[in-house]
This record gives structure tokens, sequence and C-alpha cells, in this order.
């Protein structure tokens, strides 16, 4: 398999960049700032509030904050670090999310090799059975599977997030990357075989490679969907073993029952979402043009 | 030594390793077994972790589900039909189901429309990275966080006083408003705005996908489209969405079935109240907060039953992909 | 390919490491001491009154208290008791609930774990009677609040001297000393998934003090119709006399808008209130968070409508229980409810004790609202809290709806009398 090269790729970029007409150009730039403004301003203001004290949060607008005097303070920042807990839970979030994430993409990675390069009867139904579970709400499936972790023992460990979140990850980690392998070129696999590749070594030496950004958003998912899950650790892990409890719970936490502390809400989550956001930005590499098999089709 | 770091190792090295050895020893296996039967038996081998792991912590549960539904409160009280007779001559079940067909409309049109645009859009600037992060943040923002995010945006004073919320200080700008967003039911706009709040995270989704596909597209594929004198758009047309479409069908799946099973939004923002509620957080409440599992359990089955449209649809999307390829 | 793939196997190895070292670092050896889970929906600063309470507990015994605090207690409990994965203690939603968990034989009884004699003398019957099942004491309350407080700011105008004794009386006093405020009551009943029930306490309050305990029980439990005279009165009293004297039912009913902060208006110059209806755990809360006690606050109790059910006071609790009679969680139960234990919560501040002997009070107010509770001729429990969950969540949407459009008065009770006619059943 070769993927274009990067110097004729970056030819073909410029070359496409100049061909655009000047007004085209414009509306470019201009609807993806426009969104971009839009995407970011709620954010931005839960930054400003974030270092605001709540009576002024309550008091006036974020905005106000922008223009001297504006009154920042990190005040809500030490609260919630001083709250204490969190550096277990965050340790326990990654103990979570790190096998919860891997588990699955491998897991579903054969079902997909096997749903789109491999013929048996009844495939195409299975297969939509197998995407229809997404709409399974994971509430219904608490009580079965708790009471099967106690029968084993093993309610509030690690483990059984792992195994949860397995299979609960697995119908869109199949959906994805079935969706990916299936529209891989058949002749790849066509003169590996003849070749005398087994199936085994089509999909660890070609499958797996060029499948490699659909892998990547996958596992960016994955990542982000298990971090910031709160329900699912807090039913399998809560009641045996509190210690094991990732980020969110104690984030959720900070608030008193009455609603009181929700100005803490704003800085705890901008802790918490650093971890995603790095794992997008390194896995955002991945998606460039020509690292998959599609350059070897046209 | 402690016991999380032995752990960390089985599962880190142990766990991968473990799964493509399973994949070896399928080859090994198959060896064993007739040469003709092997193709036959080769997939199910492929896919038995996957379809352990499906049965127990999806199907298994939801069987049982859908034999909760016919039973009442109490568990082992068959009562027949009578939890979905319950849903749909209860008062408030015409709400919700219109509330529900507005979040998958709504939130499947903004969020892939958008995300759709995004993804081809970037494709022609050099700020990629930069602009494709910015969509992808609120993705990156937890349930709880997403709360109190929107609530400082539809944030409400009374007329006279400072306004406190984005949109109404925007609105004050040019001397209109105050506006409550979350009370306003006429043409259900609140509800709307609920979804605009779920489109603002799942936007980043859809867009991230559908750029990684759009990736895949071949270069030459595009230079011929334009060598042969094809606007931008009709390339984008005749040769670019084509070849999506398997994604743009992906993405709208997921996110159809995302938007059935909302619910923490419209729980957290309006717990369904001024006409906001939909089937989901109905369903949770009846089955958590009421107790009534028989009730929730028939409306999870709801849920199931509605994705069948979609399920069909994909069924004959494959077998499209599969002739063409 | 090659390449790529091996230098992935190097990322995969340096993120290995990275984790083994993070895991090395927060080690945390588990001795031969035993522990007691508990479940509750403290957090914040009420989390850390609770461990600080049970410290010294922890310090004698040797044992430890792993507490988890949740909002989802609802869903954690319902999924525990139906599948046998429970904490060894745990705060029960309410009454109901709790009699369930008793019946499927989940909770255990605790009239051998505590010291009977002893709880029953420093507690209010009736908060004994609730926590009672078929004879047998299966909940406790760790914690009390009383409802029906009347909050104003002595600077404005100090109502010590002459607190009103009669409803009619309240009304022509806030009226004549609302000055320059833009309306006379503050109201806000926005709180997230639960909002409305800052409503639901007016309409307690008033069934209480208008209709009389009687009524007011039956009316909990069932058997007095929302349509009723009474009922309807109070809800025809709370429109006439609070929402049409508040300055936006629109700010009033609105979802971003927490109770919390109900009570802001009275700080402001000009105010945009002279009283504000709230439970004793406000002072905890929004712009009275910060704020001296007496000096920059005070409140009146709520006063009597009908002279014959005179001293009646409403109440509220956290009621609490245990699903695993281990030994460490039977001593952990028996302690919480000790005067000791629970002087080290009061002391903090922001709770009161339904322990009669814990008087550590931080200051006057507290101590005042805890004497309304010990002190009442006829105590209520929150009704809303007694009945059954999906009639209290009509009755929180019911007081968006009368408080939005007063004119639904009529629509909105016989809506739930729709719903009492099925909440009652299971």
């Amino acid at each position: 398999m070769t993927a274009v090269p990067r110097a004729e790729q970056a030819v073909a970029t410029q070359r496409r960049r100049a061909a655009s007409p000047r007004w085209g150009r414009i509306g470019v730039h201009l609807t993806l700032v426009v969104l971009m403004v839009i995407w970011l301003l709620p954010t931005i203001g839960l930054l400003v509030n974030s270092l605001r004290s709540s009576g002024d949060i309550a008091s006036s607008g974020w905005w106000t904050s922008l223009f001297p005097p504006t009154g920042l303070t990190l005040d809500n920042y030490s609260a919630v670090i001083q709250q204490g807990g969190l550096g277990d839970a965050f340790v326990n979030s990654l103990f979570i999310t790190i096998p919860a994430t891997i588990i699955p993409i491998f897991v579903a990675a054969f079902a997909a090799y096997a749903f789109s390069w491999m013929n048996f009867p009844g495939r195409n139904l299975l297969f939509v059975a197998v995407v229809g579970l997404l709409v399974v709400p994971l509430q219904t499936t608490f009580i079965p599977i708790l009471q099967g972790f106690g029968q084993l023992g093993i309610a509030g460990d690690f483990l059984t997030v792992w195994l949860a979140h397995t299979g609960y990850g697995l119908p869109f980690a199949i959906y994805l990357l079935r969706n990916f392998m299936g529209s891989l070129p058949r002749e790849v696999f066509e003169s590996a075989y003849i070749d005398g590749a087994s199936p085994v070594t089509a999909f660890i030496r070609l499958a797996l490679p060029m499948s490699i950004p659909a892998i990547a958003a996958l596992a960016i998912f994955q990542f982000l969907f298990i971090w910031n899950d709160l329900l699912v650790a807090l039913i399998y892990l809560g009641a045996v073993r509190p210690e094991n409890l990732p980020m969110t719970v104690v984030i959720a936490n900070l608030v008193n029952s009455q609603g009181g502390g929700w100005e803490l809400l704003g800085p705890a989550a901008f802790l918490s979402m650093a971890l995603p956001l790095v794992v997008f930005f390194s896995l955002q590499r991945y998606f460039v043009r020509g690292i998959t098999g599609g350059a070897v089709k046209g | 030594m402690d016991g999380r770091l032995i752990t960390a190792i089985v599962v880190l090295v142990g766990v991968p390793g473990a799964l493509l050895g399973y994949i070896y020893l399928t080859e090994i296996l198959l060896k064993f077994a007739p040469e003709r039967a092997r193709p036959r038996l080769r997939p199910w081998l492929w896919m038995l972790p996957a379809l352990l792991f499906l049965f127990l912590f999806l199907i298994f549960p939801t069987i049982l589900t859908i034999l909760r539904s016919f039973q009442g409160a109490l568990e082992g009280t068959f009562v027949g039909l009578d939890n979905y007779v319950w849903f749909f001559t209860s008062g408030d079940a015409l709400i919700s189901l219109r509330n529900s067909a507005l979040w998958v409309v709504f939130l499947t049109i903004i969020a892939v429309g958008l995300g759709l645009l995004v993804a081809v859009l970037v494709d022609r600037v050099r700020y990629e990275s930069f602009a494709k992060s910015v969509i992808f943040v609120p993705l990156a923002i937890s349930m709880t966080a997403a709360g109190v995010i929107w609530r400082f945006m539809f944030d409400y004073q009374s007329p006279g006083q400072p306004q406190t919320g984005t949109l109404n200080g925007i609105l004050s700008v040019f001397g209109l408003g105050p506006v409550s967003f979350l009370q306003v039911d006429t043409l259900a706009l609140n509800t709307i705005f609920l979804i605009v709040v779920m489109a603002w995270m799942w936007t980043g989704f859809a867009m991230v996908i559908l750029s990684a596909a759009l990736k895949g597209i071949s270069t030459e594929l595009l230079e011929a489209g334009r060598v042969d004198g094809a606007t931008e758009w009709q390339v984008f047309r005749g040769i670019v969405f084509p070849l999506l479409l398997p994604t743009v069908a992906v993405v709208s799946t997921t996110i159809v079935i995302t938007a059935l099973k909302a619910f923490d939004i419209v729980y957290v923002m309006t717990n369904g109240n001024f006409s906001t509620d939909v089937v989901a957080s109905r369903m949770i409440k009846e089955s958590f907060t009421f107790g009534n599992i028989g009730h929730g359990s028939a409306l999870a089955v709801i849920l199931l039953l509605a994705i069948i449209p979609i399920m069909a649809l994909n069924i004959s999307r494959f077998r499209a992909q599969e002739a063409i390829r | 390919m090659e390449e790529r793939s091996s230098r992935q196997m190097k990322r995969v190895g340096v993120l290995a490491a990275a984790l083994i070292a993070v895991a090395a670092c927060s080690s945390g050896g588990s001795g031969a001491a035993k522990s007691v889970t508990v479940i509750g929906t403290w957090g914040g600063d009420e989390q850390k009154a609770f461990l600080e309470m049970v410290k010294p507990w922890e310090a004698s015994t040797g044992n430890t208290v792993k507490y988890t605090g949740t909002r989802d207690i609802n869903t954690v409990l319902t999924t525990g008791v139906a599948s046998g994965v429970l904490p060894d203690l745990a705060g029960l939603p309410g009454p109901g609930q709790m009699a369930e968990f008793v019946k499927s034989g989940a909770l255990k009884p605790l009239d051998s774990v505590l010291d009977v004699a002893t709880y029953k003398s420093e507690t209010a019957k009736a908060l004994v009677d609730l926590g009672t099942v078929d004879g047998k004491l299966s909940g406790v309350f760790i914690k009390a609040a009383v409802k029906g407080l009347i909050w104003y700011n002595p600077k404005v105008h100090d109502y010590a001297s002459a607190p009103p004794a009669t409803w009619d009386d309240l009304q022509s006093q806030a009226a004549s000393n609302k000055g320059s405020a833009k309306a006379i009551w503050c109201l806000r009943l926005g709180s997230g998934a639960a909002s409305g029930w800052p409503g639901t306490d007016w309409i307690e309050d008033i069934v209480l003090r208008q209709a009389g305990p009687q009524v007011y029980n039956d009316w909990w439990a069932g058997k007095v119709k929302w349509t009723s005279p009474e009922i309807k009165k109070a809800f025809q009293t709370f429109v006439d006399g609070v929402v049409k004297n508040i300055a936006d039912p629109t700010e009033a009913v609105d979802p971003t808008k927490d109770f919390s902060g109900g009570g802001d208006p009275l700080f402001t110059d000009p105010p945009g209130c002279v009283v504000f209806h709230q439970a004793s755990f406000i002072t905890g809360l929004g712009g009275f968070k910060g704020k001296a006690a007496g000096t920059d606050y005070n409140f009146f109790p709520f006063p009597d409508i009908d002279p014959q059910y005179a001293g009646a006071v409403e109440g509220a609790g956290d009621l609490f229980g245990m699903f695993h009679d281990t030994d460490a969680a039977k001593s952990l139960m028996k302690y919480l409810v000790t005067k000791d234990a629970q002087d080290i919560w009061v002391k903090i501040g922001g709770a009161l004790s339904a322990n009669k002997n814990a008087t550590s009070y931080p200051d006057d107010i507290s101590k005042r609202s805890a004497d309304l509770l010990t002190n009442a001729k006829t105590f209520a429990f929150d009704a809303s809290d007694l009945m059954p969950k999906a009639m209290n969540d009509a009755f929180w949407t019911a007081m968006l709806s009368v408080t939005k459009d007063p004119s639904s008065i009529d629509s909105t009770l016989s809506k739930l009398d729709e719903v009492q006619k099925t909440a009652y059943a299971s």
C-alpha cells in the first residue's frame, strides 16, 4: 500500500486554493469565523464567569468583566482544588477510561472486519441488529448487570466498568469501523489473498493500518464518553467501592443538596476537560489526507 | 505493591495482546475444521467476543426490559398491555411524542448539516486544526457543565434589570427582550432552544467523523473533476457528496438515536416543565423517580420500536454499498 | 507502514509507563480496619460537615467511612435494591420509598441497633413515627430543617419587636413597610430538576394553618382531593396574597433562576422586595451566605391563619437507613444519632438537628429555628415529601403553572386530581 507522497499532496492543495474564486474564499472564511464565534461564545461565558464571584455572576453579565474593573479572581479555582479528592478521582478517571477505550476498539475491529469482508448468511440483518442496540437506554441495563457483578463478587471493581463500557460502546464502534472498513477497496484484500496472506495477516497488515482515521475518531469519542460518564461509574462502583469513583462524580458533588456552591462547577469543568482536549489534539494528526487506502483506489 | 499498578500493567499490555492472540488462535483452531467449513465458521469466531459483550450487556437486559414492560409497578404482576395503554392515554403523551419527534428532526438536521458544512469548509483553510478544535470543544464538556453554561446563555432578568444571560444581553443591545427562553412554548420554541444546546455539543461529533471520511477521498478524483472544468459546487455534489453519503448515513443514524435517547438536557434545564418533556426523560422519571419500572420499561420499548424504520433504511444502504464496491 | 506501527507501539509504551507511574504515586494501601460505605445526597459544605461529624467515630473505632454524595441517589438505590448491591448506610429519598425498601427486606430494622429509649426521648415523636414501618424503627433523621420562615432585612424594617401574629397582620405590616421596594414578596421556584418545590412549601404552610393538621395529613395521604374547597382555598390564598404581590412572575418560575438567589433582592438598594418565605437552610445559600445573621437578615415564623390551629410548624429532614447490618455499620448508625455527633454538624452550621439535646448552634437565628422545631405544638412533616413521587412531581409542576398564570388554578387542580387517582395505587 502506498499513500500519495506528502509533497505531491501539498501541491494539490495549493493548486486547489489558487483555483477558488476570490468571493468564494471570503465566503468560506466568513462562514467559518461566524460559526467559530457562535461555538466559542457559551464556553467563553463560562470561562469568564468561572473567574468571578457568585455575587457578580448573579448581578451582572460576564461580558462586563472584560472591561476594567474586571473583578476577576481565582477563588473558585482554589476552592475546587482545596475541596480535596480531585487528585485521586483524576487517577481513577484515567484508570477507568484508558482500558475501557482500548478494549472495545479491538473487539469492535474484529467484528467490523468480519461484517465487512467475510460472507455469511444473515450478515446485514445481524449487523443492523447490532447497530440498533445503540438505542438501548443504559439505565435499563443496570439492574441485571449489577446483579451479575454482585453474584460474581466483583461489584465495585474497576473491571466492572471496563466490561460495561466495552459492552455499551460496541454498537457505535462496530458501526463506525464497519462503515470505514467496508469502504476500503476490494483489490487490496484480493491481491493480499492471492499472495497467500491469511485473514489475520490481511486484518493486521492492511485493514487496521488503513482504518487509522476511523480508529482515531473512535478512540476520541469512546475516551470522551467514558471520561464524561457519571452514571455508569456511580452505579457500578459507588455502592461498594466509592474510592474508585471518577472525577465526574466528585465534581457534581461540589454542589450541595440545595444547589449551593454551583459557582464551582465552571472551574471544575475546565479542569476536567483539559485531558480530553489533549487527546483530541494528539489524535487529530491522523485526520490527514492520504493516510488511508482511499488514494489507492483512485 | 499497589494492586492498581499490577492491574494497569495487565490491562495495558495484556488485554490488547490477549485479544490479538485470540485472533491468531482462531486461525489455529480453524485448521482443525474441515476446509469447506472454515469460511463459514471464521466470521463467527471473529465476532464472538463482540457478540458475547453485546449479549451480556445489552441484549439480555433488553429482553428483560421487554418482559418487564408487560408487568406492573411490582415485578411479577402481569398486566398485559396496560403500561402501553397508560402511556398513550395519559394527557402528556402527545406532547412528549411530539417533542421527541422534534428532537430527532432538528438535532439531526442541525448537527449533521453544520458538521458537514464545517468538515467541507475547513478542508480549504490553513487554520483547519484550530477551527475543528473550536467546534469540537463542547463535546469535551460534561453534561453537568453544559447545563451551567447554557443557564448563563438563557439566563433571564426582569425587564429593567441589567441582563446577565448572554442571549438577553445581545437582545438588549438592540433594545429587545428580555425573553425567558425556556418558557416560550409557542411553536415549541423552548424545545428548539434545548435542541440547540445538544446540537452545540454534537456538531463536533458529526464534523470529526465526516472530516475523517473526507480525507479518505482520493485527491486525484477531485483533481480530475476540476480539470474537467467543474465548479467547486459541482465537484462537491457530483463527487464528494456521493462518496461521503455512507458516512453521512452513519452519522445521521447515530444522531437520530442520540436524539431519541436525549434526556439529560431536558432533565437538568427544565425537568420537562413548560411542555418540554420527551419520551426518554419520562422513561427515566417513571423508572427511577416514581419507582414504576413497568411504565419505564414500556417507554424504553417504544424507543426501541421507533428506530425500526431507520434500521430498515440502513439495510438497503448496505446492499447498495456492497453492490458498488 | 512498518515504521509507523513501530512508532505507535512506542507511544503506547510511553502511555503505559506514564499510567504505571501515576498508579505507583497514588498508593492507598487498605489496612485491616473495617470500612462503612455511605451514600447520601449531601455535597459540598454538607459533605465536609458530615465527614467532620464521623471523625471522632473513626478515631475511636479505627474504622473508616467511605462517603459518596450524589443527586442520582434514586437511581443508585432503585438499582441497588433490585440487584442486591447496596452501600452499608444510605440517605433515603422519603418515607414512601423507605417502606418499600423495608418490605423488600433490603432495609434492616434499627430497634436493636440504636439506644431506642434515648433516641425516642431526644427526637420529636412525629419524626420517630415517620421512620417506623410496621412497628419497626427503620429510618432515622440525621438532619432537619424548619420550613416556612419569613425572612427580612432588619435594616429596611425590623419586625423583631412586633412579629406579625396573623396572616392578615403579615399582609398589612409588609404592605405598609414596602417603602421604595419594587414588590412585597420575593418568590423564586427554580431548582433544576426539582423546580417548583419552593411553591409547594407555600401551599403546605397555608393548608396546615388554614385547614388544620387533620386535613393536611389526609391531603398528603391522598384522602382529600386537590379540588376540595380547603386545598383550593389555600391555592387562592397563595395567589391573592403572594403571586399578585411579586415583581415578575416570569422571573419567579424561570428555570434559569435558582431559588437560592430568591432572597437576594432583600439586600439591594432600593430593595426588590421586603419579605421572603424560605426554609432554615437558606442562610447558607445565595446572597445570605456571607451576610451577618441577625443584623443583615432575620426571620419571623409563618403566622397563624385560623386561630384554632395556632402553633403549627412544618419541617423536613433527611432520612437515613441501614442496608447491611455489619458491626461497623451498626456502630456508625448508633453514633450518628447521638447528641455528641449531632452537635458537631450543628456547630458547623447550615443544618438543624432532629435531636432536641443537640444545641451547639453557631448563632441566634439557627438556635431560634431549632427551638421552633422542638417546641412546636403541632409538628407537620413536609407534605410533598410524604406524597408518592409521581404526585410530588406533579405538585411541583402545578406550582409553576399557577404562579405563571393564576387564572389556571381550577384546571391545574383537576389535573392534580387525575394524578392522585393513579399515584397512590402502587
